[in-house]
């Protein structure tokens, strides 16, 4: 149950959002420019990835689940493929890139200190610009953000997959500002 | 040095919030509404609940900003100073106690609130609202301290820094506010 009375029957982040709107509209238009806007060298899917990532290593089965299924969505994979990178990304067939900054984001989610100037430099020799460096950073911090207010309400998550990978399609398309938070 | 390149001016977090502007607003927005906006908390109390987090994890920055935040709403020193050696000594209220240490939890992992620690902020009269956002400015504080932290953002020495921006925080709050950075160019 959670820590403080949320409309029943709407799962994780969308019960505290509904609880405080004044709040949810900043953190919608925050998530939408993060990980949506289109005026970005990294993909949608990589973004989503991102942030998949840090939320299975702060064990945030909603958020991993529900942006593990967007980001499947996106890279139009499978399940299998995101549950692997979750587990070992260094040993997945996603780009070098990717996988310097998937490990630049583990240190981020353990604490800001822990990125070290050889991640970034490594990350910087195959190609990563400053700006997705930096998008890297933000997302992984935004997600320990949204991990934690997830969980810390103690907030329901339905524990069958299939319902994240159903509704993945409609939030890739529908974006996270404007839709039915009840839906 | 910062992991990337930012003005050199802008020490913390100000730089980055400068370097990305587009994201920065939502985020300036959030802090705002939580830290300033209505609550039956006071705008000292919210930034106590930021500073216990900032001091957790270690952020020099956050933690010099928001202590200098919560002193100067407060008008005094020690009650910051004494939350950081132990929360149930510190002299508030047993309501304030109890969502400190709901924050620690949260800083630690959304997972570590304890049921025991939400049913105590509750008996000492904490709303629905409050243990609310106190879970939302702690994790907030997540956010923050490793942003600032994790692009290795420089964390000025000088102490009047801080009083500047925490009085820039009382009487201005979290919008952006250019001509207060032009004053660091000097």
């Amino acid at each position: 149950m959670a820590h403080i009375k949320l409309e029943e029957g709407v799962p994780g982040i969308r019960g505290p959002m509904l609880f405080s709107p004044e709040t949810t509209r900043p953190m919608s238009e925050f998530v939408e420019i993060l990980l949506r806007d289109d005026n970005n060298t990294l993909t949608r899917g990589e973004r989503e990835l991102i942030g998949t990532y840090v939320s299975s290593l702060n064990d945030c089965f909603f958020c991993q689940n529900v942006h593990g299924a967007i980001a499947a969505h996106y890279m139009q994979c499978d399940m299998a493929y995101i549950d692997a990178v979750k587990l070992d990304p260094l040993n997945t067939p996603i780009s070098d890139k990717m996988k310097a900054l998937l490990a630049i984001a583990g240190s981020v989610q353990k604490g800001g200190k822990n990125v070290t100037t050889e991640q970034v430099e490594h990350a910087k020799s195959l190609g990563a610009t400053d700006k997705e460096i930096h998008d890297t950073v933000l997302i992984a911090a935004a997600f320990c953000m949204f991990n934690r207010y997830v969980d810390g309400l103690a907030t329901w998550a339905p524990q069958d997959r299939q319902f994240y990978l159903e509704r993945a399609a409609r939030r890739a398309e529908e974006g996270y500002i404007e839709y039915d938070l009840r839906k | 040095m910062p992991h990337i390149p930012l003005q050199e001016h802008l020490p913390g977090i100000t730089g980055l919030l400068e370097y990305r502007q587009d994201t920065a607003e939502p985020i300036r927005e959030l802090t705002q509404v939580l830290l300033k906006g209505p609550s039956t908390l006071t705008e000292g109390e919210r930034e106590l609940i930021a500073t216990i987090v900032c001091y957790g994890n270690e952020c020099n920055f956050c933690n010099a900003a928001h202590t200098a935040a919560a002193d100067i709403l407060l008008g005094e020193h020690e009650t910051s100073a004494k939350m950081k050696q132990d929360i149930e000594t510190t002299p508030v209220s047993e309501k304030m106690k109890a969502l400190l240490t709901i924050a620690a939890q949260v800083r630690e992992s959304g997972k570590s609130v304890t049921t025991a620690s939400v049913e105590r902020a509750k008996a000492a009269g904490a709303t629905d609202i409050e243990i609310h956002d106190t879970v939302l400015i702690a994790a907030l504080f997540c956010l923050y301290n490793r942003y600032v932290d994790g692009l290795a953002t420089v964390v000025p020495a000088d102490q009047g820094f801080y009083m500047s921006l925490a009085e820039k925080i009382r009487d201005q709050g979290y919008v952006r506010t250019p001509g207060w950075y032009d004053k660091l160019k000097k």
